[in-house]
């Protein structure tokens, strides 16, 4: 199993450069929201590791909500993003990127400060790197690779069934099965179709895992009796905080809807950036980050195969403290348009979205942490827009396939790839076509 | 905070009733032209409110406004920015037209109104009249103020099809129940089952939603102007121009009838009553409005006593969970889901556990949204001579007329409700893990990135590989459209005196 990563560089924008910096990101689409794949700039597409990956300035409107806790809103430089989901290691990736697309990048971050002509890039971007707190990915193990055998499968069975239609449709599941696993053998012995067997998981990612799946539990029981000490006092204070956090719901500028909108919606799938300051104080913070870690454990070693609890249309998110822990960007990548994502997330994992950006600025009023909140469905989604930030590139490496497309080929291919069915399986197995 | 009756005087009568018995209407789109004449006859508009009588009226009005409408109304900026940000940005922005499925022939550059800036409307005038009466009524509502006020964009006929709309189905079956007493808000099991039973804030603004909230409306200061309007019930220091209101969704869509079943008869082999099943399963119902699931042997909440309206809607498509009854692609199944908020309605701890993703894991689970937040209440209407589906295999005359449905629907959140049902259920070609179709009866057919295929049709088949139908034509083209707002009757009052 090759497992994903990720990388996130970071870097401040010379202001006096801002504009070429857009004029550049803009050549990269032909339209807004839709990416050139073989742009001259990053040549995505030739990149046969990278799952989705994104550009934006960030730039974060809403500073000044400091103010309603009267802190003097910081100056935060604006900064470039450079985010991407890859299978494999992060760094041997980005170092392919360099070698690869050396004068595309170094025209980005020629826009950065501390960036020279001389710069190595690899070692720029490494030292740029921002790590998340906590990521998801929607399959763990799964690669462009197999992605693309398995959707060129599916097309393949497909197109099988409408060759032989009327001698499949007589047949039970099991011998539909068999019939078209030996058409399969027959397509990959000649080459019309690969499906590679899956790669041995590196040993030391197995082991780093194995330690964390241990290890996170066993310094929280541990740190137990801590820990449950200081729960009292965060829940009493967590209360009194949010019975008097003010909100900052109010409806967002159109002109910033209508330029998320323009970009959104041109793939089956679409992105997500949003950033926003944390509420002031040790409690917020260690909230966050606690509540972090649990997310990034869960993620880990639990919502490991297509579903995020009971979301099933995010293909890989991140939440990323950004200067210090004063802010948190949360980048994702979902299914469907903006609208059903937030009505997924408040419907299906409400207490979720609360657990974690209740501790945000200006978040519609929570209770205990997990209730309420996002339950205010108008402010929230207002809240949610207001700190939503265009995301000015956005690649994607299979258009057109959803999480569950995704999860479909998979579970065609592990049927296929077993030699015999039980009847109730085999006829599961059927419906999936 | 207590449920407030409602005061039906104050809410337009489309809202509560159909006006099936008025089987004559007419949908004039206006424009302003004086607009002095135009508040002098909206200030002495007779329009119908919802409260019932003993003797019902033979004729209606109803009045909707495009928020250009409202603005050369008057109605000043600050209150106007306050409704919806889809009521306000309209139907045709282009971002709006992609989530839609408005591209292609259904394009607003190709429409007949609402597309291009010309012809969007102001205001929206309804007449409905029982038989015979309506030309009279529309005489005697309009008359002079009315000319001198407004100048006619279209004025659109409707065609009383006997329930039936034009492809030949029993039409306007499938309604959720406007729960009035406000029963459910308050309610700790909503979601745990399907029900047609909907909270009044999911169609009239200023009442609690299914969320238990309010959605977008303008609240206003207290201040002689708005001193007649209703109080808002979240805020009770402000006035509401939104209570007893609705926003109206309208679109005409022009249906290929001809090309629906002389499609159905190829695909069919050329046998009628096959053609006849497939065009069943598109629909999910039989012409006569039968579902293709079995009646469900338990009651569902708003759903009958009347034995017509069970054998028609007491069903789910629980019973059906491989769609071999009813295609998951099929319209009906699309439209209405029938689904609760979890998927085999856990209880107890069985349902954290469901709530923290441990539940049932079948591919299919937990694809569609939870269907009580997506009703839409529909008040459209058919237009365009009925023809029989023997005449419809034959080849069109040169001057066959044009038939299809005004579509009306009110809601409360355009953008959750009307607009998520189109976009994530209608023409979403990933509906329900489906692939490669959207919408039989609505859908577009036009390729997306990635998606070069989106006009086949799946039916599943029991045991056996699914059967697929394909290159389906585009049966329904948007010829027009524009979001309203059908306001209470205070409101209106408020809207005709807002200049000045």
């Amino acid at each position: 199993m090759t497992p994903q990563a990720e990388f996130f560089v970071l870097a401040p924008v010379i202001p006096a450069r801002e504009a070429d910096l857009r004029r550049l990101l803009a050549s990269m689409n032909e339209a807004p929201g839709r990416l050139k794949p073989d742009n001259g700039i990053i040549p995505f597409a030739q990149f046969d590791r990278l799952h989705v990956a994104r550009l934006l300035i960030i730039d974060d409107k809403t500073v000044g909500d400091n103010q309603v806790y009267h802190v003097t809103p910081p100056k935060y430089p604006l900064y470039l993003g450079f985010l991407g989901d890859v299978d494999g290691d992060a760094d041997t990736f980005l170092a392919e990127l360099a070698a690869r697309a050396p004068a595309g990048l170094r025209a980005l971050f020629s826009c950065c400060e501390g960036f020279a002509a001389e710069s190595d890039l690899g070692a720029w971007m490494k030292a740029h790197g921002a790590p998340s707190s906590a990521s998801y990915v929607n399959w763990r193990g799964r690669t462009v690779r197999r992605i693309r055998e398995e959707a060129a499968l599916h097309d393949a069975l497909q197109s099988h069934i409408e060759g032989s239609a009327s001698e499949l449709l007589r047949m039970p599941p099991a011998g539909v099965h068999a019939k078209l696993r030996e058409l399969v053998n027959r397509d990959v012995a000649a080459g019309r179709l690969t499906l590679s067997p899956e790669e041995p998981t590196p040993f030391g990612w197995r082991l780093r895992n194995l330690l964390h799946l241990v290890g996170v539990p066993l310094i929280l029981l541990l740190l137990s009796p801590l820990l449950l000490v200081a729960a009292i006092v965060f829940a009493f204070r967590l209360r009194q905080l949010e019975k008097t956090d003010p909100e900052l719901c109010q409806r967002h500028d159109p002109m910033l809807g209508a330029e998320l909108a323009l970009i959104e919606d041109h793939d089956v799938s679409n992105q997500f950036s949003a950033m926003g300051s944390l509420k002031p104080g040790f409690v917020r913070l260690w909230t966050t980050r606690f509540v972090l870690l649990a997310i990034d454990y869960a993620a880990r070693h639990v919502y490991t195969r297509g579903r995020l609890a009971r979301v099933r249309t995010i293909h890989f998110a991140r939440w990323t403290f950004l200067d210090g822990t004063k802010r948190i960007l949360f980048a994702s990548n979902y299914d469907g348009s903006l609208e059903s994502y937030m009505d997924d997330f408040i419907n299906r994992v409400g207490f979720g979205l609360n657990v974690v950006f209740s501790n945000g600025i200006g978040y519609p009023r929570a209770r205990w942490l997990i209730l309420d909140g996002c339950d205010d469905e108008r402010k929230f989604k207002e809240y949610l827009r207001r700190h939503q930030m265009p995301t000015q590139v956005w690649y994607k490496a299979y258009p057109g396939l959803t999480a569950a497309d995704l999860e479909r080929h998979v579970r065609i291919r592990e049927g296929l790839e077993s030699a015999s069915l039980t009847e109730r399986d085999a006829r599961d197995w059927v419906a999936l076509l | 905070m207590t449920a407030s009756p409602i005061d039906y005087a104050d809410v337009q009568g489309l809202v509560r009733f159909g006006y099936k018995r008025m089987t004559e209407a007419s949908y004039v789109l206006a424009r302003v032209k004086d607009a002095a004449a135009a508040r002098s006859w909206l200030g002495s508009a007779p329009v119908t409110n919802a409260a019932t009588r003993d003797s019902p009226p033979p004729t209606a009005l109803q009045v909707a406004f495009t928020s250009l409408g409202l603005d050369t109304f008057g109605v000043p900026a600050a209150v106007l920015a306050a409704f919806s940000p889809d009521f306000l940005g309209g139907m045709t922005e282009a971002s709006r037209s992609r989530r839609l499925g408005d591209i292609g022939s259904n394009a607003p550059e190709h429409w007949e109104w609402g597309g291009g800036a010309a012809t969007v409307p102001h205001l929206l005038v309804m007449f409905f009249a029982e038989p015979g009466q309506l030309a009279g009524f529309m005489q005697r509502t309009t008359g002079p103020a009315w000319d001198a006020g407004f100048e006619t964009v279209r004025r659109l006929n409707t065609a009383d099809l006997d329930g039936v709309e034009p492809f030949g189905f029993a039409d306007g079956i499938s309604q959720p129940v406007i729960d009035w007493n406000d029963t459910r808000t308050r309610s700790k099991d909503r979601g745990n089952d399907y029900s047609n039973l909907t909270a009044v804030g999911e169609f009239l603004l200023g009442y609690r939603n299914e969320y238990g909230k309010y959605t977008d409306r303008p609240l206003l200061d207290a201040d002689t102007r708005s001193a007649d309007l209703p109080i808002a019930e979240d805020a009770p220091e402000k006035k509401d121009l939104g209570r007893n209101g609705s926003y109206l969704v309208m679109r005409q869509l022009r249906q290929d009838v001809r090309g629906f079943w002389q499609f159905a008869y190829r695909a069919a082999g050329g046998d009628l009553a096959q053609a006849e099943a497939l065009a069943a399963a598109f629909v999910g119902r039989t012409r006569d409005g039968v579902p293709l699931v079995p009646i469900a042997d338990h009651p569902i909440e708003g759903i009958g006593p009347d034995p017509e309206e069970v054998r028609q809607n007491r069903f789910t498509f629980d019973d059906d969970p491989t769609g071999v009854r009813c295609p998951f692609g099929a319209h009906v199944r699309r439209a209405n889901p029938r689904n609760a908020d979890y998927p085999g309605r856990p209880t107890g701890l069985a349902r954290l556990f469901a709530a923290l993703g441990f539940g049932s894991k079948g591919f299919r689970d937990d694809l569609i949204s939870s269907v009580r937040f997506h009703r839409i209440l529909r008040r459209g209407r058919e237009y365009g001579p009925s023809i029989s589906t023997h005449d419809a295999l034959l080849a069109a005359p040169a001057d066959d007329p044009e038939r299809g449905l005004h579509f009306i629907c009110l809601n409360a959140n355009i953008a959750r409700q009307f607009e998520f049902l189109q976009n994530a259920w209608m023409i979403n070609t990933k509906f329900s893990a489906l692939t490669g179709e959207s919408d039989p009866l609505l859908g577009t057919r036009e390729p997306r990135p990635g998606c070069p295929v989106t006009d086949a049709f799946v039916l599943q088949n029991d045991g056996r590989v699914r059967t697929q139908v394909s290159a389906l034509p585009q049966f329904v083209t948007v010829r027009g459209g524009a979001y309203f707002f059908l306001p209470g009757l205070r409101a209106l009052s408020y809207i005709a005196k807002a200049h000045g």
